[in-house]
């Protein structure tokens, strides 16, 4: 049995998490103040992942970046780029699938704390880049954290957005999952038990853990 | 003088009232502006520290304007650097009371006469969840003196101190706004307590 599927993974879930936490911060940060229509569209266009079939997503993912035509032929002539059955496609596709796992808990975060703290940053003649990083990042650390473990678990069990623009190419898009699925297909239940019981391991600690951290943090920090 | 004439629609339970304010206070004055609740007090001090915005009207602050609709003329909050001590105190979790001072200042001595003022020197390492209402409110009212403002906007900052204290931080204060040559509008329901040191004072009527 190979464990390149879980290492893949792994990388998988990490890269996807780092990225998220990079593009999630601000945009969060931008969703929690105001709404106007635009916001209103912006985030129900992220959300839509939780509720779409992830087949979907993949779908229009592949078509997209399909190097035939199109965005994806565009991408492969000017910047050599190529998303489809490579891992950075796996990356992409992850990122947008998970995209409302990092968001969500951030944003509503952001929104439950009161306004006066920002202002109060604001009169000692803050910017609001200072009070976004010394304010607002460090009162919602627990909610920060769900996020990143939500999203960091939510990535290691993806399955039909990953094998429709991944496929299941061995050491380049061959992720636990879609190895627990061949391993079964292939009556090899043995392989597929193994890959099961080491990604129902390791969300469980991880979601344990998380648990027994916000039972002491989670609480507002304004309580 | 600081000349302020605005106009900005409040909403309330019985539908919409409009708060206006056409008022000169001059500088170095200490000003207790009082009304009934919801007369917008609190959202007067808010227009002037540049956290909400007036439908109509110009706020101009020693001869700089600060607002003017008319002219769509706005200085930001973090320009204006008015003190601001808030009701619900708006102290960040996250930080110690010596870490209050120290992110509005960079000058510890004055950091330390700060904490001697309001008494809690021996409070440095305490984060806000660990101080009685008094002592957090007594760090608000440090902390938007720790910029040394010219300006203190002051939102009923003595309703959770015991007599004594109160009498005691407010002679200091007095000092302190002396030393400063600060002007101070103190939104209060309590009259009786600012009568020592104000020497203005300004109703909001609904």
């Amino acid at each position: 049995m190979e464990l390149n599927p879980i290492w893949l993974t792994l990388k998988l879930a990490g890269i996807t998490t780092l990225l998220l936490l990079i593009i999630g911060l601000p945009v969060a940060w931008w969703l929690s103040k105001g709404r106007s229509f635009f916001k209103i569209m912006i985030e129900a266009t992220i959300t839509m992942p939780l509720v779409l079939p992830p087949s979907v997503l993949g779908f229009y993912l592949l078509i997209a970046f399909s190097p035939q035509h199109g965005l994806g032929k565009w991408l492969l002539q000017t910047f050599n780029i190529q998303f489809v059955f490579s891992f950075q496609g796996l990356v992409l596709a992850s990122v947008i699938y998970s995209m409302p796992f990092m968001l969500g808990p951030i944003k509503s975060a952001l929104q439950q704390l009161p306004l006066s703290l920002s202002q109060a940053s604001y009169s000692l003649g803050k910017t609001k880049w200072q009070t976004f990083i010394h304010v607002l990042l460090p009162n919602i650390k627990p909610s920060l954290l769900t996020a990143m473990v939500l999203t960091f678990a939510h990535t290691l069990g993806e399955f039909g957005v990953v094998l429709m623009i991944g496929g299941n190419i061995p050491n380049v898009t061959r992720v636990a999952s879609i190895a627990v699925y061949d391993s079964v297909e292939q009556m090899d239940y043995a392989t597929a038990n193994v890959y099961s019981l080491i990604l129902f391991t390791i969300t469980f600690v991880m979601v344990v853990a998380v648990f027994i951290f916000n039972k002491y943090q989670l609480k507002s920090p304004l309580e | 003088m600081i000349i302020v004439d605005i106009e900005k629609k409040l909403k309330a339970y019985h539908g919409q009232q409009v708060l206006k304010v056409a008022e000169k206070f001059p500088l170095g004055s200490i000003t207790q502006i009082s009304g009934p609740s919801g007369a917008g007090k609190t959202t007067f001090l808010k227009i002037i520290a540049g956290f909400i915005q007036p439908e109509k009207g110009s706020i101009v602050v020693d001869g700089v304007s600060w607002l003017d609709t008319a002219s769509k003329t706005f200085v930001p909050p973090q320009k204006r650097m008015a003190g601001f001590v808030f009701q619900d105190y708006a102290l960040f979790p996250n930080m110690t009371v010596k870490q209050h001072l120290e992110y509005a200042t960079n000058d510890t001595a004055w950091i330390e006469k700060l904490l001697s003022i309001g008494k809690l020197e021996t409070f440095v390492k305490h984060k806000p969840e660990y101080l009685s209402g008094g002592q957090q409110q007594r760090l608000a009212i440090l902390r938007a003196l720790a910029i040394k403002p010219k300006l203190l906007l002051m939102d009923e900052p003595f309703s959770a101190l015991d007599p004594e204290m109160k009498s005691a931080l407010i002679g200091e204060l007095k000092v302190i706004f002396d030393e400063l040559g600060l002007t101070v509008l103190i939104v209060t329901h309590n009259r009786q307590e600012l009568d020592n040191i104000s020497n203005h004072s300004f109703f909001i009527n609904p």
